[in-house]
C-alpha cells in the first residue's frame, strides 16, 4: 500500500522547523517533497542534538526528525542559472512552499508573481512570524518569541516570577501542523479547481487562533473582565502534578469526580461520608486540604505505574510524568510498534519516534532517512530534463552542490 | 474566486473537549459542514462546560477560564458559552439525538449514509458500547472516513485510560521537560498542548483520507493515538535519547539548541503594579550579528564588551550572568516601548501580552485576528478569533457564530434526513430534539 499523497510533489523552500515539520508529514505519507537546501544547508543542520555530540551537518538529531523522506537539492538562488532551474522545478510541482522572512522570495526574483505567471494552478504558501502583512511584519521571532506574543506564555508558571515556557521549540511545532493543514487545503484547491493562490501563514496567527489556553483567555477575558493569571496548579481544580513514591503523576478534573477518586483509593472509610458526594466540596479550601491529606498519603504508597493502573480501573483522568527513556522502554507502545528503526551513513542505526497517525489504506512510510546535503541533487536535475554535462557544469559554476 | 476546499465534504462530530472539536472546526473553517450531534441526556464533562448550569457564585471561585462567562453570569443556557470550550463552536451546526436508545443509533446511521467523514476522541469502548463500531459505520456507508482519536490509542495495556492533554504531555515526557530549573516539577501549570497538535493532525489526516478517496473510491479508519502524537513537539528530546542515550531535564526559558542569552524579562509595570499588571519581555539572540545588535541597544554596557561573551559558546557559558545583567536593564523599560527598539536593531523581541492586552496590539487589529459575533440567545456580541486560514481565492470566513446546542435540529431531522412533521414531533416529545439538556444534568 502506498501512503496517500503519493501522486503530489511539493517543491520545498523551508529551512529551521515550522515549515520543514509541516512538508514532512506530507513526505511521510508518500509525497515527493523536494528539499531546496542553500549552499551549506538549511541552517537547521546545525541544531543539537548531534550523534555522539559530534557538532556536523549530518549529525543534527533535529534536522534528521523535520527531513525524513525529503529529498534534498542544493541551489544557489541568488544566481541567475539558480533561478531558472528553480523555473524547471516549479513546472514539475503541485506546491511551493517557503518561509523565508516577508519579500525575499520577491527579491529573488522568484516570488508569488513569477510562480503564478509560469504555472497559474499552482500555489504558494508562505509560512513567516507574524505574516506577510502588518505592522510587525518584518519583525523576527523565535519559539520563546512568538509564543510569548500570540501564545499562553504568560500564565505559564508562578505568580511571583517569570512566565516559563514550554519544552524546547514545541511552540513551533504546533504552527507547523497547523501549517500542514493549509497546505493541504491549498493542494486540493489547486488539483480539484485548477487555482493558485498565495497563502500567507502567520505563526502568531496559528497560535492566536488555535486551540491552546490563549483563545480561551481571551475570550475569558473578553466576556467577563476577567483576566486570566499565573499560578501554580491545574485551572480545573484539584488537579495538577503531584508527588508519589517514584516520581510525579498529573490528574485532571479530579474534583468532579470524587467518587471515582475514592474508588481508586480502594473506597476506604472516610471517603463514605456523604460530603464528598456534595459538587461544591471542592470548592470548600478546609475540605480540599482534608481530601488532600488522604490523597497524598495514599499516593505516596505507591509507585507511578501503581498510581496510574489504580486510576485507570477507577476511570480516573491521570498519567505517570514519564521520562523519554521510560518511554522507549514502555510495553504499551513497544507493543503498538511506535518505535522505528532507522539507518543513516553518518549517524547509524536507531530507533526513534514513528507515525504520528495510522491511516488503515494508506499508510505512513520511512522510505528513507534524511537525506544528506545535496543527496539527490544529481537526480533531481536529471529528472528535470537536464544532462549529465549539463549537471556538471552548473556545479562547477556552483549553482548547485552535487554530492 | 473557487469554493472552499472541503464545501462538498459533511463530517459527522461525535468529538468532545478540545483536540476532536479542534479539528472539526478546522475542517468547518474550510467549508465542510460539520454537524455536532450531540445527547441532550448526557453532558460530555469539559465540552460544553464542567456542568451544566453552574450558579453565578460558583462562578466567581474558579479562574477566569473557565468561570469567566458573558457577563460574569451563567445566562440561560451556560453550555452555549463556556470560556474554555466556545471557541470551537464556530462554522458548525449542532442537533441532538440520544444516541443511548435504538431509535437514537438509528437516526445516528442515517445520518452517516449522508456523510463523509465520521470523527470521535473518546476512550476506546466508549462508542463499541453504543454499538457504534467500524464495521457498524462502514455498514452505514461504505465510504465512510472514520478518525478515532483516543488518548493511547486502540490497542496497548493504556487503551482505556483516560486522558486530557496534560496527562498526554505528562505521560510522553513533556511535564518533566519544561518549567523553572531550580524549582520542584510539581509547580508545572496543567497545559494542554497535545491537543493542539492532534486537532490539526486529525484535519489533515481527514484531507488526506479525501484526496486517497478521489483516487481509489475507498474511505478508510484513522487512528490518532494522541500519546503517540504529542511526541513530534519534543524532537530534541528524543533524538537526543534515540542517538545518544541521553535524558535531557528542563532548562526554563532556554534554548535547547544553547543559543544566548534567550529569555523572558522584567519590564516596568503601569501605575500601580498589581498581579495582573506584571509586564515581561522575552528577548533571544541566535547569532553573533543579533549580540552585536543587542549590545547597541544596551548602550554597549562594560559587562556585554568582555571577549568570551563575543561568541554564541562564551555567551551559552555565562547565561546566569547574562540573565541577571539583561532583567537589570529591562527592567527600565515598558514593554512595547523595548520591544519596537529591539526589532528596529534585528533582535528577535516580544512583549509576554496577557489577554487583555490582545485586542489593542496594532499588529492584531491590522491582521484583522480579532471580530465580532453574536452569541445565541442575545447574550451579547463578542470579539471571538477569525479562522488562520488566509487563502485569498477560498477565504475562509466565520459564517455560523458559536452553535448552540441543537441550533440546526430543523435542518438536520427536516431537510437531511426529511422526517415528517409528524415524526418530528414525536422526537422532540421523546426528548431527542431539544436545545436544553435534561432538567435531571447538574
Amino acid at each position: 500500500m502506498a501512503g496517500p499523497l503519493d501522486d503530489l510533489t511539493i517543491l520545498d523552500l523551508t529551512h529551521y522547523i515550522t515549515g520543514p515539520y509541516a512538508t514532512k508529514l506530507f513526505a511521510d505519507y508518500g509525497a515527493d517533497v523536494i528539499k531546496i537546501e542553500r549552499p551549506g544547508g538549511d541552517p537547521a543542520r546545525r541544531l543539537g542534538p548531534f550523534k555522539d555530540e559530534q557538532e556536523h551537518p549530518e549529525r543534527s538529531g533535529t534536522f534528521f526528525y523535520l527531513n525524513t523522506n525529503k529529498r534534498s537539492l542544493v541551489l544557489d538562488l541568488q544566481q541567475e542559472q539558480g533561478r531558472d532551474i528553480f523555473a524547471r522545478l516549479v513546472d514539475g510541482a503541485d506546491i511551493v512552499v517557503e518561509n523565508f522572512r516577508p519579500g525575499v522570495l520577491d527579491a529573488l526574483g522568484i516570488g508569488w508573481e513569477f510562480i503564478h505567471s509560469r504555472r497559474p494552478g499552482v500555489p504558494l504558501v508562505s509560512i513567516s512570524n507574524f505574516g506577510q502583512s502588518g505592522p510587525y511584519r518584518d519583525y523576527k521571532g523565535s519559539e520563546l518569541v512568538l509564543y510569548g506574543f500570540a501564545g499562553e506564555l504568560y500564565t505559564m508558571g508562578v505568580a511571583e516570577r517569570e512566565p516559563v515556557k514550554m519544552y524546547g521549540t514545541a511552540a513551533l511545532i504546533e504552527s507547523g501542523a497547523a501549517a500542514s493543514t493549509a497546505i493541504m487545503a491549498a493542494c486540493m484547491v489547486g488539483r480539484e479547481q485548477s487555482i493558485g493562490q498565495h497563502v500567507d501563514f502567520a505563526i502568531t496567527d496559528s497560535h492566536l487562533g488555535g486551540v491552546d489556553r490563549r483563545h480561551a483567555s481571551a475570550i475569558a477575558y473578553e466576556f467577563s473582565g476577567r483576566k486570566p493569571l499565573r499560578h501554580a496548579g491545574s485551572a480545573m481544580g484539584l488537579g495538577g502534578v503531584y508527588p508519589c513514591a517514584d516520581g510525579y503523576v498529573e490528574f485532571t478534573g479530579a474534583a468532579r469526580f470524587l467518587d471515582r477518586m475514592a474508588d481508586m483509593m480502594g473506597s476506604p472509610e472516610w471517603s463514605q461520608d456523604p460530603k464528598w458526594a456534595d459538587p461544591r466540596a471542592v470548592a470548600d479550601p478546609v475540605l480540599v486540604e482534608e481530601f488532600s491529606g488522604h490523597f497524598y498519603a495514599w499516593l505516596m504508597d505507591r509507585t507511578r505505574r501503581e498510581v496510574w493502573a489504580e486510576a485507570r480501573r477507577a476511570r480516573v483522568v491521570c498519567g505517570p510524568l514519564f521520562t523519554v527513556q521510560e518511554l522507549f522502554d514502555d510495553p504499551h507502545f513497544r507493543e503498538r510498534g511506535f518505535w522505528q528503526t532507522v539507518t543513516h551513513p553518518e549517524m547509524g542505526t536507531f530507533e526513534m519516534p514513528g507515525r504520528p497517525f495510522i491511516m488503515n489504506d494508506s499508510p505512513w512510510e520511512l522510505r528513507r532517512p534524511a537525506p544528506l546535503l545535496g543527496e539527490h541533487t544529481a537526480e533531481l536535475l536529471r529528472e528535470a530534463g537536464y544532462a549529465d554535462g549539463e549537471i556538471e557544469e552548473l556545479a562547477a559554476q556552483r549553482v548547485v552542490e552535487v554530492r | 474566486m473557487g469554493h472552499l476546499p472541503l464545501s462538498d465534504v459533511r463530517v459527522i462530530d461525535f468529538s468532545v473537549v478540545w483536540a476532536g472539536p479542534f479539528a472539526t472546526m478546522l475542517l468547518a473553517d474550510l467549508g465542510a459542514e460539520v454537524i455536532k450531534v450531540e445527547n441532550p441526556h448526557v453532558l460530555q464533562p469539559a465540552t460544553r462546560g464542567g456542568i451544566a448550569r453552574p450558579s453565578k457564585a460558583m462562578l466567581q471561585t474558579q479562574d477566569a477560564i473557565i468561570g469567566g462567562y458573558p457577563n460574569n453570569e451563567p445566562g440561560p443556557r451556560p453550555w452555549n458559552y463556556h470560556p474554555f470550550f466556545v471557541q470551537l463552536y464556530r462554522n458548525k451546526k449542532s442537533c441532538t439525538v440520544d444516541w443511548r436508545r435504538p431509535e437514537g443509533l438509528e437516526i445516528i446511521g442515517r445520518l452517516v449514509a449522508k456523510a463523509d467523514v465520521f470523527i470521535e476522541n473518546t476512550v476506546q469502548g466508549t462508542l463499541e458500547r453504543l454499538g457504534i463500531t467500524y464495521e457498524w459505520l462502514r455498514e452505514m456507508n461504505e465510504e465512510i472516513i472514520v478518525v478515532r482519536m483516543p488518548a493511547y490509542g486502540l490497542s496497548g495495556p493504556y487503551a482505556s485510560a483516560r486522558a486530557f492533554g496534560a496527562q498526554l504531555e505528562s505521560v510522553m515526557g513533556h511535564t518533566l521537560l519544561r518549567g523553572y530549573r531550580d524549582l520542584d516539577v510539581s509547580s508545572n501549570r496543567a497545559i494542554y498542548s497535545a491537543d493542539y497538535l492532534a486537532g490539526t493532525q486529525g484535519a489533515l489526516a481527514v484531507m488526506m483520507a479525501l484526496w486517497h478517496r478521489k483516487k481509489t473510491g475507498r474511505g478508510q479508519l484513522i487512528e490518532i493515538g494522541q500519546a503517540e502524537n504529542a511526541s513530534g513537539m519534543f524532537v530534541q528530546a528524543f533524538m537526543d535519547y534515540a542517538l545518544n542515550g541521553n535524558v535531557q531535564t528542563r532548562i526554563g526559558n532556554r534554548s535547547v539548541h544553547d543559543a544566548a542569552p534567550y529569555g523572558v524579562y522584567p519590564c516596568l509595570s503601569p501605575g500601580n503594579a498589581t498581579e495582573a499588571e506584571d509586564r515581561w519581555i522575552a528577548i533571544t539572540v541566535t547569532s553573533d550579528e543579533e549580540w552585536l545588535a543587542l549590545r547597541k541597544v544596551m548602550g554597549d554596557p562594560a559587562w556585554a564588551n568582555a571577549a568570551d561573551l563575543a561568541t554564541n559558546a562564551g555567551r551559552a557559558a555565562e547565561q546566569d550572568l547574562l540573565d541577571e545583567k539583561l532583567a537589570e536593564w529591562t527592567r527600565g523599560f515598558d514593554d512595547y516601548d523595548l520591544f519596537h527598539r529591539l526589532q528596529a536593531a534585528g533582535v528577535p523581541a516580544a512583549p509576554v501580552l496577557e489577554a487583555s492586552r490582545l485586542f489593542d496590539d496594532p499588529h492584531v487589529q491590522a491582521r484583522g485576528i480579532y471580530q465580532p459575533q453574536r452569541l445565541f440567545d442575545d447574550v451579547g456580541t463578542f470579539r471571538f478569533t477569525t479562522p488562520f486560514y488566509r487563502l485569498p481565492e477560498t477565504p475562509a470566513t466565520v459564517h455560523q457564530p458559536p452553535v448552540a446546542l441543537g441550533e440546526h435540529n430543523d435542518y438536520v431531522y427536516r431537510e437531511l434526513l426529511g422526517v415528517s412533521d409528524e415524526e418530528y414531533e414525536r422526537l422532540k416529545a421523546d426528548g431527542h430534539i431539544a436545545m436544553d439538556f435534561d432538567p435531571s444534568i447538574a
